[in-house]
């Protein structure tokens, strides 16, 4: 039996973690139907039509779609879930908030937040926020699974041609109604795929002081991260938030910068190609997972490095 | 309006986890245990509803062995009215979760459930949206503020994007970020009051739920460590070994 995945889009295009789930969810069983749940979303379905990895796409389209409500979701995937063996999606707050959901109606033990595939039924999760590696083996018949979308490369978006399946929509749910939800728009890349990260934490000491994060983001074309001192001490707002209950992030590069690096940070980034800490405490656990650590005031070593990226010739977008 | 909150004892958020050497599991002998810590914002917010005079009873409950009922007792302390402790052994997954609470709610007809969006010892992130499912009640997940109105929720979610707010009928499941507010610490006098409230003990097997585990864990090993890297000088070597060694930038 083929494998369904669920796509995250926002009606108009496709989020970039569904291509990493497509990876994913491909590595699986190289049938991969991919269902997408929308309103108006044609242009979605067309451009997951054009991965190669993808082998069928059923579009569900209905106005009582155009926002994310797990209630409304649920019995759409529940109907087409008869013909899949494994029920899949990213494990991000799209996932997170619905596969649950979908699992317990089908009597299935979810395996959430997957970082390696070892079989079809055999995967590899971090637990204790990335302390320890648990290799479990679902032994239910039907497997609802949640993939980290940062431990998988996006699936390539063109090359493919599909079929698309129109698929019925099912009753609205009386239970849950969407109010609003408030976007923060940027120009910067990304935070969860962004090449180069900078983050900020206790040690900025303001939301003032976050400009001279910024300067060295703009610089860099970076995005900026922050540690969860950081946002509760109401420096920036939470959407920039790396660690076990903020995002995780893989960035070729990663700057810390006055983070101490409690375990619940590191849990977010230490899986970075490239770590650097800036941090005036030469005993901060931070510098444990450190490439390169350098032990200065950040307000003498942001204004300097920003000086010195500036001398740079070039500097790789 | 009753509000039933689920707790959790988990190894402390503090304790450096260290893995078996026999891949069994990780060291939890002699480990300092706590209350998961979003579900200390789960009991804070339903104890300030019950403040606010929108609520009049709390139940906390937790699922485990004998000892989890100290999770109970603090939820006590901070102003839980009574406890439930359902009894298992070993692991149970949060599907088998969901069963056991399903079972509670329909004995107990509590108008809203809270609990911590999610335990940091699994990281698994499902009870609450699975006990919503199988209660057929709407979720809430994730929530950083709560407002009670008459007959429903008005609850703005964490989420990637930035922040969503939805209307959820009650009954409802809420799941609880730690942005939800800053948990109190129980008073002395409030501890000693705890331990007279009444803790009631269930055992799960008189529930009737299947709670096998579906999952089966193969092994548990330490992540893979990063080699250890090095102390630059200056700003000025860092940014040439960013460029030069490690071609970052």
């Amino acid at each position: 039996m083929s494998v369904l995945l669920i796509a995250e889009h926002n009606n108009k295009e496709v989020r970039p973690f569904t291509y990493n789930a497509i990876t994913a969810a491909s590595k699986i069983d190289e049938d991969l139907h991919v269902l997408v749940i929308g309103n108006k979303a044609d242009a979605v379905s067309k451009s997951i039509s054009e991965v190669p990895n993808v082998k069928k796409v059923i579009h569900v389209d209905n106005p009582i779609y155009e926002n994310y409500i797990a209630e409304n979701f649920t019995p759409v995937i529940l109907k087409q879930a008869e013909n899949h063996s494994h029920i899949i999606c990213s494990a991000n707050t799209f996932g997170k908030n619905l596969m649950p959901r979908v699992a317990a109606l089908l009597d299935t033990s979810q395996v959430s937040d997957i970082i390696k595939i070892i079989s079809n039924d055999t995967f590899l999760r971090p637990i204790y926020a990335g302390n320890a590696f648990a290799t479990v083996k679902s032994t239910d018949k039907k497997k609802c699974i949640t993939i980290r979308p940062t431990s998988f490369d996006p699936a390539p978006t063109s090359g493919g041609s599909a079929e698309i399946l129109k698929a019925e929509n099912c009753d609205q749910t009386t239970l849950t109604k969407f109010i609003k939800r408030e976007e923060v728009k940027s120009d910067r890349p990304e935070l969860g795929t962004a090449r180069i990260v900078i983050s900020g934490g206790r040690g900025m000491q303001n939301a003032e002081n976050f400009k001279l994060i910024t300067a060295i983001a703009d610089k860099l074309n970076a995005a900026i991260g922050a540690s969860r001192a950081a946002v509760d001490a109401g420096y920036i707002t939470n959407e920039h938030q790396v660690g076990q209950t903020g995002k995780v992030v893989v960035p070729d590069l990663y700057i810390a910068v006055g983070i101490s690096g409690a375990i619940q940070h590191l849990a977010g980034m230490k899986e970075s190609k490239i770590i650097v800490a800036i941090n005036k405490d030469g005993e901060a656990p931070i510098f444990s997972v450190a490439d390169y650590g350098l032990e200065a005031d950040l307000f003498d070593a942001l204004p300097k490095f920003l000086e010195e990226l500036n001398k740079l010739n070039t500097i790789q977008k | 309006m009753k509000i039933l909150v689920a707790v959790k004892r988990v190894i402390d958020y503090n304790v450096q986890v260290r893995v078996k050497e026999d891949g069994s599991g990780v060291v939890t002998e002699n480990v300092k245990m706590s209350t998961n810590p979003p579900d200390d914002n789960a009991i804070e917010e339903a104890v300030k509803i019950k403040e606010s005079g929108k609520a009049t009873e709390i139940v906390a409950i937790t699922i485990g062995e004998e000892k989890a009922q100290e999770t109970v007792r603090k939820a006590l302390a901070v102003g839980a009215d009574r406890g439930i402790l359902v009894k298992t052994n070993g692991v149970v997954e949060p599907l088998a979760v969901a069963k056991i609470l399903k079972k509670i709610v329909e004995k107990e007809k509590p108008d809203l459930v809270f609990m911590g969006k999610q335990a940091i010892d699994d990281d698994c992130n499902q009870t609450g949206q699975m006990l919503a499912a199988i209660l057929n009640w709407p979720q809430a997940t994730f929530a950083s503020k709560i407002n009670v109105k008459e007959k429903t929720l008005e609850v703005t979610r964490e989420v990637d994007e930035g922040l969503e707010t939805i209307e959820v009928n009650i009954p409802s499941i809420i799941t609880c970020d730690l942005r939800l507010n800053e948990p109190r610490y129980a008073s002395l006098p409030n501890i000693m009051k705890a331990k007279k409230k009444p803790l009631e003990q269930i055992d799960a097997s008189e529930l009737g739920i299947d709670t096998k585990p579906r999952i089966e864990q193969v092994k548990v090993e330490e992540p893979p460590k990063r080699k250890a890297g090095i102390k630059v000088a200056n700003v000025e070597e860092l940014v040439q070994k960013l460029k030069n060694e490690a071609k970052v930038i």
